[in-house]
Parts: C-alpha cells; structure tokens; sequence
C-alpha cells in the first residue's frame, strides 16, 4: 500500500495499516449489522527523539489509534512495530513488559488522577509493580521526578484536590515518565488547561523530551498546539489520514483542503484579518453512514463526481517526498 | 454602523460568595459599558470572575451563598438591580437573553428542541401554541439548521454538538433581545463548527440590531469579533481597550504575557513564552496588585506587593490598572 508513510528504517514506532472497526449490534439477537470504522487503514512512523502530531476533530479517531496502539482497544487489521516486535501480537506477559516502554499522559487532569491516593503514591505505583522498588529508594526517585517537572518534593504526601489543573497535569506527566518509557504518548495534554498554564506544560514536555530523548505521540484538535510541538504531523479525518508532512511544511504549504479549512478555521490574534476565513459548511458526517469515495467530499469546495466515488490514496504531490496528501485535487 | 448609545454599563459592581472558608470576592469594583448593536468582550482564565459577572448582570447569581454587594448594572436607563424578581423576569430571557458553553446541558432532554423555543416564545409574547411552534421553526431555519421542518420534532440528543448550540442560540435570540450574553459559547465545539458560529452570531447581531455580551477565554475570538474588551485577572478589570489598539499595545504586564504565551501557527521559536507561576486562590488574593507575584515587571517593586492599583483611564477609550502602565498617573501616595 502506498499509504505507508516513511521508508526510515530507523523507526520506534511503526504503524501499519491500522483498522480498529466497532461492531454495531441491532435487533433481540444482537446481531451485528455494520461496523463504525474509528480507524480505517492509518499508517505512520516515529523515529526515536521525535513527535508526530495527531490532529483533527473529535471523533475523527485521533484517540482510537493510541488506545490501539498501547492494546486498551483490541485492533481489527494491521500492525505496530515497537522497536520490531508486533504490538498486536504480543500475549498478556509480554505486554506487560512491553507496557513500560510507553507512558500515556491524558486530557483531564481531573479525572485521571485517583483521588484517594497521594501524589506520591500515584507516581512511585508503576515503579512498585514493574520493578519492586520500594521504601526510600522509590520516595527519593519520586521526590527526583517531581523536581524535573516543576512541583515540589514536599508535596509528595498532599492529595490531588489540593493541586491547581497545571499542577495536576505535571503530576500525569510524571506518572507517565517515571518508569523511563521511550515513548510517550500525550492525549490532549493542554486542551483542559488555561492559556497561560498551557505555554508552561508544553515548554516542560519540550525539555522533558531532550532530557530523557522521549519520543511523543502528541494527540491534539489544536493546529497551533501541535505545530509548535511537533516535528511531523498527520491531520485525521473520519478514521483516515487526509494528510501528512514535517510540521513546518504543512504550515508553510497546506495541501488538502481540510487542512486548509481547519488553520483558517483558527481565530487569529490579528484584528486586521477579520472576515478572511474560509469558513467550512457542513458537519462531520455519522461515521455508522460514511460518504462514499473521499470521506472530506460532502464539505469540500473542489470536489466533483470523481471524489464522490474513488477514495483517493495518500500520496506524494507537488513538494517534497515527505509531504503527502490523499486528495484528487492537489 | 446605527448610532451607539450604551445599551448596558456595569458601574463599580461587587459579588461576593459567604462560604464556611471564608468571603470569596468574585467580582472586585468591575465597570464597563456595552454599546448598541456592539461587541464587547470579557476576557480572562478560568475563575476570573467573567461567568459570575455575566450571570450578575442576569440576577441569576446563586444565593444565598453568593449576593452581589455594590454596585449598578444600568440597563435601557434603569438599575437591573432595583427591579422586583417579577420584573426582573420579563427582562430576562426577553430583552436580555443568554447562550451557555455547553449545549448538551442547557437543553432539557425529554422535550423537542421545538417544544423548548416555543415555550420560551409563549413566555414572552403574546402568541398562540401554533403561531409559537411556527416561529420556532423559523428560528430554526434562521441558524440554519438544514431541514428545520423536521428538525423541529427531534430531541436534542438526535443533534450534534454544533446544531445544539444552533438550538440555543435560536432560543434566545426568538424574542429579539437587545443584548446577547454569550458565555464561552463555542468553547466545546470543533474549530470548523466554532467558525460557523461564531459567523451565525455576526450575522445575528446585524440583523437584529443586537448588542453581545461574550464571555470567553481564548484571545484569538475576541481579535476576530469583538470591538471593545475588558481584561479581568483575579476578580477585577485590569485593561480596558478597543479590540484593535488592545492587540496592537496591550498595556497590562498580565494582557502582554497572555498574547505571547499563546501558540500560534507559523511561529518557529523553539520555546513559548510563559506567565510564571498560577491564578491566586480566591480566597487568598496576594496583598497589592493581585497580579504582582507573576509580573516580569513589577515583582519586586514594593508599591505594586502593597497598594492595589485602580483603573485609570491613560488614554481616549484606554484604561488600565498598573503602576507601570505609561500615563498612568502616579499620585503622591502617603504610604510611600
């Protein structure tokens, strides 16, 4: 298939066609009568120190992929090759030793951190599990983490509710980081934040990714958040990536025209640009009934009979060999 | 544009919270005045004090807990905050309506969405079940609902996030109010739904001749609608300005961070710029400037940990509150 997306051998992660289908059951018997297709042939690399970039609007199955990936959700097709072994194929032990290799950091900082326990706790547990660290060896790795991200090592023993939701996030982050994964995968990390708590989780988890060479898998809706964070992005769409290329190249050169839509689609801090957006008709269509040929045809401004019957593959265009973009149009 | 009187001005207003901790001053000493059929702006983090402004000015702040302690809220020429409850009601909702941030919790899931604009109609104006029913179809049809006939008999969980937000916005717009308050109204849509409405409103306020009141966080939505804004950080107004000469100057130390730490697309530094430190807790505000503990330029300074600045006017239609604002006025201050 032509859709995979570098032929790097030097890759951590490595995802391959990737199809995650959810059965849609109807009637007495529960029988299945369709399949939502969340993800639908998503392929992608990451090489090792850097971030791809997952953007698009909820329920285009930006979060599906990762929930694949770490095996939360069971994958209908294809594969993932984390440093050569296949995801998809490990069993129950395997996994779990595979599961320290990649943190997971998630949108609420709220509803992702047990309430009962305390800061401590919730950092040093992946360390007591995995690795039997216990008693002041693990206070001491814990209260060393909280230092690296920003809080202090007094609040070790306080309980979430005393902590503001940057606070709380730094603390997602450390949970993520402390049994030293080389990939990280971040959902959403900002979009619960304010704007100026916002600059200092993302400046962190920049320096974060130096000091430890971390690789991220970095979800996000906001084409602004991940073009300052990432090195590569994949823009989604209904299950499918319409889109993909260096992040400074998709600024500079957009190609598809959801791509397009979605950066004009961003308001501006600049009052002379008023009324110059291309504004989007149309909704997401329901995934159950998914558009024939391109999925972006119902709401794109170029397409024509073509778009409405053949899905277009992701490929080169005009630009550099990095640069892809499934579309008939460009 | 019409003529611009000022529809609403919020003179000195004060709304405090009794809890067991303690009083939490949500809403410090705020002015600001709405111009007809204008945009104005409130901008500010979460806990700012911005929603509690705007449900003040409805009288729709939770008591007993909370009870807005100073102040006027001046409204067509009369203090909203004199009237009985009874008049107070046929002023809500009709000549002053509101849209919330999240569309899923603001309508009542066990009625049509038809049902819900209609009731608010029959509330309001004297028009009969069926004459009701039909303008609610054609408010429908007005936030261009595709298919508003039958749209009109679904409940809001058969509608997406974006066409409940339409719903919403039908509603309060069906008695045609002069002022729209529109608290983070498209904070829970997709950017491509949040252009659509944001552009519905546009059209809205044209139309109808409508002042809005909007509430947001997110800088970049005011630059694109609003024509005058107020900054709030920690319960008060720290910058007042038109929309366009805030984004050229932003006078405030605070207005300033907020502008640079936004990450913006096409910028290629390697790292943002960032408002050390986090929002005050209500309840223990620093001493002086509330935002002195964060400031890159007064932290140090000994009147800005002690003395509270006001807000001063520095310039035509500017006003700010920070002792290093240029023209801000420096009085002998016998403390000093």
């Amino acid at each position: 298939m032509n859709s995979s997306v570098s032929n790097d051998n030097g890759f951590l992660l490595k995802v391959e066609d990737l199809k995650t289908w959810f059965p849609v059951k109807k009637g007495l018997l529960r029988r299945t009568v369709g399949f939502i297709r969340a993800v639908d042939g998503v392929s992608f690399t990451i090489r090792p120190g850097t971030t791809l970039g997952l953007v698009g609007e909820s329920g285009c199955g930006k979060t599906t992929v990762a929930r694949t990936i770490v095996r939360l959700i069971p994958a209908t097709a294809g594969r993932v090759l984390f440093e050569n072994s296949d995801l998809l194929m490990l069993d129950k032990r395997q996994l779990r030793g595979l599961r320290k290799n990649i943190g997971l950091i998630f949108q609420d900082p709220f509803g992702s951190l047990n309430p009962r326990l305390t800061v401590g706790n919730i950092i040093g547990e992946p360390l007591k599990l995995h690795k039997g660290i216990t008693g002041a060896e693990l206070t001491d790795r814990v209260a060393a983490l909280l230092a690296k991200v920003g809080l202090s090592p007094d609040h070790i023993n306080r309980y979430p509710h005393e902590f503001s939701g940057g606070q709380r996030q730094r603390i997602g982050i450390a949970r993520a980081l402390i049994l030293e994964p080389k990939l990280v995968i971040c959902d959403e990390p900002v979009s619960a934040l304010d704007v100026s708590i916002q600059s200092q989780i993302l400046n962190l988890l920049k320096d974060l990714q130096q000091e430890f060479n971390l690789t991220y898998l970095f979800i996000a809706h906001d084409l602004a958040v991940v073009q300052f964070s990432c090195d590569n992005v994949a823009v989604m769409y209904m299950g499918k990536i319409l889109e993909y290329a260096p992040a400074r190249e998709l600024y500079r050169n957009p190609l598809h025209p959801y791509t397009r839509a979605l950066m004009s689609a961003i308001p501006r801090v600049d009052t002379s640009q008023r009324g110059k957006r291309e504004i989007l008709h149309g909704e997401v269509p329901s995934a159950l009934n998914p558009p024939s040929g391109c999925p972006f045809h119902p709401r794109c401004p170029l397409a024509d009979d073509y778009c409405r019957k053949r899905s277009p593959p992701l490929e080169q265009k005009q630009g550099p060999e990095t640069h892809l973009a499934g579309c008939w149009k460009c | 544009m019409s003529e611009n009187g000022t529809l609403l001005s919020v003179e000195n207003l004060s709304t405090h919270f009794f809890t067991q901790q303690g009083v939490v001053r949500a809403v410090q000493d705020v002015s600001f005045s709405v111009n007809k059929s204008r945009t104005f702006a409130l901008v500010g983090e979460s806990g700012c004090g911005k929603s509690i402004t705007a449900l003040s000015i409805m009288r729709l702040v939770p008591e007993p807990q909370g009870k807005i302690v100073a102040g006027k809220i001046i409204f067509n020429g009369a203090n909203l905050l004199d009237l009985s409850e009874r008049r107070m009601r046929t002023i809500r909702g009709n000549r002053i309506a509101m849209i919330f941030q999240e569309p899923m919790t603001s309508l009542n899931p066990v009625f049509t969405v038809g049902f819900q604009i209609a009731e608010a109609i029959r509330l309001h104006q004297n028009k009969s079940r069926a004459q009701a029913w039909e303008l609610a179809e054609q408010m429908l049809h007005k936030v261009r609902i595709p298919d508003a006939d039958q749209r009109v008999t679904e409940y809001p969980h058969q509608m997406s996030g974006g066409m409940r937000q339409r719903v919403m916005i039908a509603m309060a717009v069906s008695c045609e109010p002069t002022l729209l308050i529109a608290d983070e109204p498209t904070t829970a849509l997709d950017v491509t739904i949040q252009a659509q409405i944001l552009d519905l409103l546009g059209e809205l306020q044209k139309q109808n001749q409508m002042s809005i009141l909007l509430i947001t966080h997110d800088l970049g939505i005011v630059a694109e609608r609003a024509d005058n804004v107020a900054v709030m950080y920690a319960s008060r107004i720290v910058e007042v300005a038109d929309s366009r000469s805030l984004f050229e100057q932003p006078l405030h130390p605070y207005t300033q961070g907020l502008l640079k730490s936004r990450p913006r697309l096409g910028y290629t530094g390697k790292r943002l710029h960032t408002i050390t430190g986090t929002v005050p807790e209500p309840l223990y505000f620093p001493a002086g400037c509330k935002f002195h503990p964060r400031c890159p330029v007064g932290c140090n300074d000994k009147r800005c940990q002690t003395v509270e600045p006001e807000l001063r006017q520095v310039a035509p239609g500017r006003r700010v509150a920070c002792w290093y604002a240029p023209g801000y006025e420096k009085p002998d201050d016998p403390k000093l």
